[in-house]
């Protein structure tokens, strides 16, 4: 009795999740079709759906008008920087907050998230002047220092919330067995933390990776990453839907890939925080 | 718990994090307020003078001003409570046991990857166009009359889409939380006859009030900025319908060059954030505490 | 997780890999079809000139416009040679930002540069940016529809004889409407129409003293017959269609008539983009016998920062990118339908030209009929057809925009928006400091 419950009860809910996911994806689905036809049939109505004449005359243009491998490895290097030194610092940062909080440990996180505030755009002068007397315009450097700055609050913030979440009185009794921090923080904190630990990573991995602001007005040539990639297409005179359809799948393939990586890995940690 | 040696270690811990953002925070902002008293005209050089608070003045009293701030305000809160109550159901939905969650899953988190700029021309001229679009074929196709979406409802138009982008969002950190939570407390609850109803309200919503504040505070500070959205589809209109403050310093500073007016509009902005800050912690704050 | 760090790593690594130098000319350009031809024939420049490599920034207009001139305000230095619209070039020279073009080579034959275009480039009878492309605009118009509809499009129309004709096209059960105009705020998008369809109306942006004048007859008019015209032959959404949108609606064939940018004209007529290529014909702007006509004045410039340390191998660019010859190359390479159109006299006057090119002779008409020293019919204080050329001019016409879009939307009332728009336009003004 219980076994068939649970049987409906896993259809019903592979049915309705791969629903919703389906209709949650479907604008994307519907970019990577249109990336496949040509310009003329991707703003064609009625629409076709799979039946048009596929072709990858898109992906050729794009491939021979820009440098995309130089894009890319330019965007996995600022936002894998980012993100990892933006770790670096948070973690202590997070793990101290999280398990010896203080009376001001609430103000510092509500004044981290406040550095935020300031619209980009009204501190593009200042920063660019800033960045201009440096020599950082137009760097790698100058591009991580400034995201890995953005996202820290937010990256924080997301570690704080995961670490609050393991239950104290484990490591409490890691202290009584006579752990010290550093390994408290190695052998017990860590482990368990790694769901939030990989989630926080993906998600400022992917705020990194898609931040077009800084991005595009702080790099030239030599650091562009691929938001500038994508602005080269969008909304030029003339057709553009299918090329820009193109240039987006081939700017989200190299997440989609980490983000299928790093899914697994949050089921991973799943099942070894439930152990326990 | 908090013990001297503690208390030390907890401030050496988090000094590195606290010292880069004030830097990063003060030097900005210094600037910002020293800019915000000049008549600084990017396209005019050389004729920076002192003019006290004149651009706040005319900051202020923009009649877009008032309007761009009912916007903003419409846009963070729908925006929010969509991406909250939807972000909840989809997490439930994929904690599920599911056949191809890993699937499931990268579907659900996908929009996420999607440029913020790609995204609004994906869905303006592909799915949301009155003549061309998808959604303009499906009405027609069921016999009724196409919406004319950005002229029609264009502040609703922009918060459907942001709320498609920040969706996953919500979905990815209430899901892990959802996965920290105790089986055992789970079908603890089940075996004492707790419906699935009570087990949500009573087991499940309480341990995600955490990181549901979370999510509404780290969406705000995202969703006050929210812009590019607004520049591909309407460009602020029709009329001043979908001009939100970011949008308004924008115009300011990138529309205009007026880097004194930008600068005094970013101050302001920085004032008003604060303020919704100040409003949310009251309201769901006692979740952040220990 | 070891992989994925593993590979961020790795890719970090291989990035710190530089490359050695010659002279690196980093060149920012708009990614309109014209410019990125170019890019694709940079080899044709560097194997005439191996000391200079180039690099290139192409982006989408507004991005390109705000990169742009951040960095020359600010002396960035981050670009030796920029693609600039005839909006900026006479601020910036003003400024002193631009340096002038005095070596494009000595076949480069400057009186040769369309009289219009040229004239909007000059400052003091000097050139400070070498004109790429030039546009105007025109209306286009399906040979079809008018012939089923019993009508003859003059080659002059008049404003009252479009009117008409859009209502008789439109069959809004074909998803077929008489008019695509644009509608999307901006001072580029719908403003640049509006302001090119009010010189005709003889109404102006400003009167000699620069006071705004949207509160007068000429304005109401104009905006009342665009509003009036678009509510009964106009697509739905018009308020958030530009260029792209139209054309894209156009090719589809879905509009019996589009006034816009006279470049259009090789889009809607190429096969492979346009489902209604054949049946495409092409009459000047319509008019108002106020003498006028509403068709506007652009175009894409290269021009040179001031202080820039490579000015020397970014003049040789200009002069090898602007040049009769380059003509010639993209003539070999694609085809004449394909050259950058509207900068130079003698292209007009090639028959290969205006064989490949059956909207060529209207292209030029429309070029000299809009002059950016007397735009408008009455008097102004500002150069500039479907813009002033003053640094407020994309603040204000952004707004003004916003509220004439309402207006198509039917957000707000014609009055009210004309209203908003006075208001806006005389605080900006004051802001200013030219009017009190």
């Amino acid at each position: 009795m219980a076994r068939r419950t649970t049987t409906t009860h896993a259809v019903v809910s592979t049915g309705a999740a791969w629903l919703v996911g389906l209709i949650i994806f479907f604008p994307i689905l519907w970019m990577i079709l249109a990336s496949f036809k040509t310009e003329l049939e991707a703003f064609a109505t009625p629409p076709s759906f799979l039946f048009f004449e596929w072709t990858t005359e898109n992906y050729g243009i794009v491939q021979e008008r820009s440098d995309y491998m130089h894009h890319a490895m330019n965007s996995l290097t600022i936002a894998g920087g980012s993100v990892l030194i933006a770790m670096l610092f948070a973690i202590p940062a997070a793990y101290a907050m999280a398990f010896a909080p203080t009376e001001r440990t609430r103000g510092t996180l509500l004044w981290m998230l406040s550095t935020k505030m300031m619209p980009p755009v009204g501190v593009l002068v200042p920063i660019y002047l800033v960045f201009r007397d440096l020599g950082l315009l137009d760097t790698r450097t100058g591009l991580i220092i400034v995201l890995c700055l953005g996202n820290l609050p937010i990256v924080i913030w997301m570690l704080f919330t995961y670490f609050k979440e393991i239950p104290k009185d484990i490591l409490e009794a890691a202290r009584m067995d006579g752990a010290t921090i550093l390994k408290e923080l190695a052998f017990v904190l860590t482990p368990m933390a790694v769901p939030g630990i990989a989630s926080t990573l993906l998600l400022n991995f992917i705020l990194a990776w898609n931040e077009a602001f800084w991005t595009l007005n702080l790099s030239t040539s030599n650091a562009a990453p691929l938001t500038v990639f994508i602005a080269s297409y969008s909304s030029p005179e003339g057709l553009f839907w299918a090329k820009l359809s193109a240039a987006s799948t081939l700017a989200i393939a190299p997440i989609l890939i980490l983000g299928w990586f790093s899914q697994k890995q949050l089921v991973r940690g799943l099942t070894f925080g439930a152990v326990k | 718990m908090s013990t001297r040696q503690t208390r030390v270690l907890g401030r050496v811990l988090t000094a590195p994090s606290v010292g880069l953002l004030f830097v990063w925070m003060i030097v900005p902002l210094a600037m910002t307020i020293y800019f915000s008293t000049l008549r600084y005209n990017l396209l005019n050089p050389g004729t920076e003078d002192f003019i006290g608070l004149e651009n706040y003045v005319y900051f202020l009293t923009d009649p877009a001003f008032l309007a761009s701030l009912r916007n903003t305000l419409v846009l963070v809160g729908s925006v929010l409570l969509i991406t909250v109550v939807l972000g909840t159901g989809v997490a439930l939905l994929i904690d599920q046991p599911i056949f191809g969650r890993n699937i499931v899953r990268l579907l659900v988190i996908a929009p996420f990857f999607v440029m913020p700029t790609v995204s609004a021309l994906v869905w303006k001229n592909l799915l949301m166009h009155p003549v061309s679009g998808l959604f303009a074929w499906i009405a027609t196709s069921l016999g009724l009359r196409p919406i004319d979406w950005f002229a029609e409802m264009p502040l609703f138009s922009i918060i459907l889409i942001v709320s498609w982008q920040w969706l996953p969002f919500a979905s990815l950190i209430l899901l892990t939380a959802l996965q920290s939570l105790d089986e055992e407390q789970k079908e603890a609850a089940e075996m004492d006859g707790a419906k699935a109803f009570s087990t949500f309200f009573y087991i499940t919503l309480p341990h995600l009030a955490r990181p549901i504040t979370v999510v509404i505070l780290i969406e705000t500070i995202f969703l006050l900025t929210v812009f590019a959205e607004i520049f591909v589809t309407t460009g602020g209109g029709p009329g001043l319908q979908t001009t939100n403050i970011a949008f308004l310093i924008y115009s300011q500073a990138l529309i205009q060059y007026d880097v004194g007016g930008a600068s005094a509009g970013g101050l302001v902005a920085v004032v008003l954030a604060n303020i919704v800050a100040m409003f949310l912690v009251r309201m769901v704050g006692k979740n952040l505490e220990t | 997780m070891k992989r994925f760090l593993g590979a961020l790593l790795g890719a970090a690594s291989l990035m710190s890999v530089s490359q050695a130098l010659a002279e690196t000319l980093t060149i920012a350009t708009v990614n309109n079809g014209d410019m990125v031809r170019m890019q694709a024939l940079t080899d044709e420049f560097t194997k005439k000139n191996p000391d200079i490599t180039v690099k290139w920034v192409t982006l989408e207009e507004n991005v390109l416009r705000q990169r742009v001139t951040t960095d020359i305000a600010t002396k960035g230095g981050q670009f030796d040679v920029l693609t600039i619209g005839t909006y900026e070039v006479p601020i910036w020279a003003k400024q002193n930002w631009l340096l002038p073009l005095a070596n494009l080579g000595a076949d480069y034959d400057a009186n040769d540069i369309l009289p219009q275009i040229r004239a909007a480039v000059s400052a003091d009878n000097k050139l400070y940016a070498a004109p790429f492309y030039g546009e105007s605009s025109m209306t286009m118009y399906r040979k079809d529809l008018f012939q089923k509809a019993g009508l003859t499009m003059p080659e002059k129309p008049t404003w009252d004889f479009i009117v008409d004709a859009a209502k008789k096209i439109t069959d809004k059960s074909k998803d077929v409407y008489g008019i695509c105009l644009r509608g999307k705020a901006g001072w580029g998008e719908n403003m640049a129409f509006l302001t090119a369809m009010s010189n005709s109306f003889g109404a102006r942006w400003f009167d000699e003293k620069w006071q705004p004048q949207f509160n007068t007859p000429e304005w109401k008019d104009t905006l009342t017959t665009y509003v009036n015209l678009m509510k009964e032959a106009g697509p739905p959404g018009a308020s958030s269609n530009g260029f792209n949108e139209n054309l894209a609606l156009f090719n589809a064939g879905k509009c019996g008539m589009w006034i816009d940018a006279t470049v259009a004209a090789s889009f809607v007529t190429n096969p492979k983009d346009s489902k209604v290529a054949d049946q495409v014909g092409f009459a000047m702007a319509p008019n108002k016998g106020l003498g006028k006509n509403a068709n506007w004045l652009w175009a894409w410039n290269l021009a040179i920062p001031a202080g820039s340390k490579k000015a020397a191998a970014a003049e040789k660019f200009i002069g090898w990118a602007t040049s009769k010859d380059y003509l010639q190359l993209v003539a070999s390479k694609d085809g004449w339908a394909n050259v950058p159109p509207g900068t130079r006299t003698s292209l007009y006057n090639n028959p290969e030209y205006q064989k490949a090119a059956p909207f060529a002779k209207l292209t030029l008409e429309s070029i000299n009929s809009a002059d950016p020293n007397q735009p408008t019919v009455k008097p102004v204080p500002y150069k500039g057809v479907q813009y002033a050329a003053i640094p407020e001019f994309q603040g204000i016409g952004t707004q003004v925009g916003q509220q004439f879009s309402a207006a198509l939307s039917g957000a707000t009332s014609i009055d009210a928006a004309l209203q908003a728009a006075q208001a806006a336009t005389e605080r900006e003004m004051k802001r200013g400091g030219y009017i009190k």
